[in-house]
């Protein structure tokens, strides 16, 4: 498997008003192409951070970055991100800020709009199309901005918290629906590369083949794991012993606690 | 629909009537001497009189007016765009703006009348001058605070710098211009009258200064009716496009 993403001690310090604040050190991660990624750690780790200089659209301060070959220096091609605030244009229309990114690339976006329509369609949308975004609930503005980050049919999704917003069952909904995207049925070629962010430990077992946990400032790698569950997943995925190990794993990962310790731990994880 | 904006608006006309008749009342009671303060009736008198071309005096100024608000407002937009398209412009631009700015701007009106001659054009200039500069600041606002978010979305896309301004920086900047052009719009007028007071033969701002000196007060009275009006029509009209070009931000700025 050829690698997309080589991260190689990357660190990241923000020059701020009050002082220096170093978010990443000593990063290193190689993501294969067509791998599905998430990264799980604890708020203010560095996920969004790290989301970004991936993406080219801010700078690392040591290490270096390769997408696709090529070091990063600028913002990389050919790219769908979803960032962790929906980032809608409030004058666009539901329907324009999916096409936003055909605009913007230069491409006529006329050609597109059967491929947003489709998109918001599969995201339980297309009633919307004509609203504009402050009409929209949080989550179906994540949503909206889901289907903005597809249009243009990526090769690497970036997706920071794309369904935090979203109340369980939507998010399960999502979950499969994504996996549909990234391509889980298809085989291992042609398949897209995702690099995603949650909080929610099942979210990232259940999606991924392996999963980064990170630590606390300054964001580093604590333990890379594999997730050797069967695809394609489906509901019953949820109810087998080996996800509620990786996730008590994970569990135990974030929080320090020693695995088989009293009391039950998966119980109230989101 | 209409019953409920009857009811928004009765409070404010009732005490307009009620102020209307209280005034009536206290010129007629203390028998004010009409050049002093002239009763509602006499100032209605005035505004219909045929003694005065009142139509005439009205398409001066209106014409001042609104030429000052045009120069205002496409230069503001035109100057505050240049400031924030490049750092080294607006650097170069600001502190002169904000020099010009701190002018007390109606001193400068018989310059403006010894460099144009007497007209409607130096009036203009006037008006434009007063309120340009909101223009300036809010658009440069407008175009800069802006979620930096929105500007990665530019970024990701690798959008060149115009397509940038075009689709998020400029919409996003809406608000802020419309809302300085309100206060623009009252500028306008102010600059159009301050050029008539200093040299003029037409005009509503001429009508009160001759008004005054013949000491017809329910003339000038007339003068300022119409120029309340002239003035109403203006900002509404900024109100109107306001809600036409940014409908979205209804209710968060006023
Ligand atoms: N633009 C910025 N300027 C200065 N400091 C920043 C900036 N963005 C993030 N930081 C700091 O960098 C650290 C990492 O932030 P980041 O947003 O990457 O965390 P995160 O893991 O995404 O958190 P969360 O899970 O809450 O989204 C934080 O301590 C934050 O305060
Ligand atoms: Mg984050």
């Amino acid at each position: 498997m050829k690698n997309i993403i080589e991260l190689d001690q990357v660190g990241m310090v923000y020059e701020t008003g009050s002082g220096p604040v170093e978010a990443l050190r000593d990063i290193n991660l190689a993501v294969g192409e067509g791998e599905f990624i998430s990264l799980v750690g604890p708020s203010g780790c560095g996920k969004s951070t790290l989301l970004r200089v991936v993406a080219g659209l801010r700078p690392m301060t040591s290490g270096s970055v390769i997408v696709g070959g090529v070091p990063v220096t600028k913002p990389i091609p050919k790219v769908g991100m979803v960032f962790q605030a929906a980032v809608l244009l409030k004058w666009r229309s539901i329907l324009d800020n999916v096409l936003l990114p055909a605009e913007l690339a230069g491409l006529n976006a006329r050609d597109y709009r059967t491929r947003a329509h489709e998109l918001l369609e599969l995201v339980g949308l297309s009633d919307f199309s004509g609203k504009r975004p402050n009409e929209l609930s949080g989550g179906m503005q994540q949503r909206v901005a889901l289907c903005r980050a597809l249009l243009l049919d990526p090769p690497l999704l970036l997706m920071d918290e794309p369904f935090g917003a979203l109340d369980a069952m939507t998010r399960d909904d999502m979950n499969l629906e994504l996996l549909r995207v990234w391509g889980e049925t298809g085989g291992s070629e042609g398949r897209k590369t995702i690099l995603f962010v949650t909080h929610s430990i099942p979210e990232a077992v259940f999606l991924s083949d392996r999963v980064v946990v990170m630590s606390p400032r300054p964001g580093r790698v604590a333990e890379v794991l594999d997730i050797n569950l069967p695809r394609p997943r489906s509901v019953e995925t949820r109810a087998s012993a080996e996800f509620g190990k990786y996730s008590l794993d994970i569990y135990d990962l974030l929080t320090g606690r020693q695995s088989g310790e009293s009391g039950s731990a998966l119980q109230g994880l989101g | 629909m209409i019953k409920r904006k009857f009811f928004e608006w009765l409070p404010a006309s009732l005490m307009f009537l009620g102020l209307l008749v209280l005034w009536q009342l206290a010129v007629s009671g203390l028998g004010l001497r009409e050049y002093i303060l002239p009763s509602p009736a006499a100032v209605a008198h005035a505004l219909f009189s045929s003694e005065i071309n009142w139509t005439g005096h009205i398409i001066v100024t209106g014409t001042a007016i609104l030429g000052a608000f045009l120069i205002a407002a496409i230069g503001g937009i035109a100057l505050g765009t240049l400031t924030a398209w490049s750092t080294v412009m607006g650097r170069a631009l600001m502190p002169f703006l904000v020099f010009v700015n701190t002018l007390p701007k109606v001193a400068v009106a018989p310059l403006f009348l010894l460099w144009f001659g007497y007209g409607i054009f130096p009036n203009m200039l006037i008006g434009a001058l007063i309120g340009f500069f909101p223009v300036v600041i809010n658009t440069a606002v407008g175009l800069t605070q802006i979620d930096e978010d929105m500007l990665d979305l530019g970024r990701v896309f690798n959008a060149p710098k115009w397509k940038v301004f075009a689709k998020i920086r400029i919409p996003n900047a809406y608000p802020y211009i419309l809302s300085a052009l309100k206060v623009t719009a009252t500028a306008a007028v102010v600059g159009a009258i301050v050029g008539e007071f200093v040299a003029s033969q037409s005009g509503l701002g001429y009508v009160i200064i001759t008004s005054q000196s013949s000491l017809n007060t329910p003339l000038a009275f007339g003068a300022l009716v119409w120029i309340s009006i002239l003035g109403l029509a203006l900002y509404g009209a900024v109100a109107v496009l306001s809600r036409v070009l940014a409908p979205w931000a209804e209710g968060q700025e006023n």
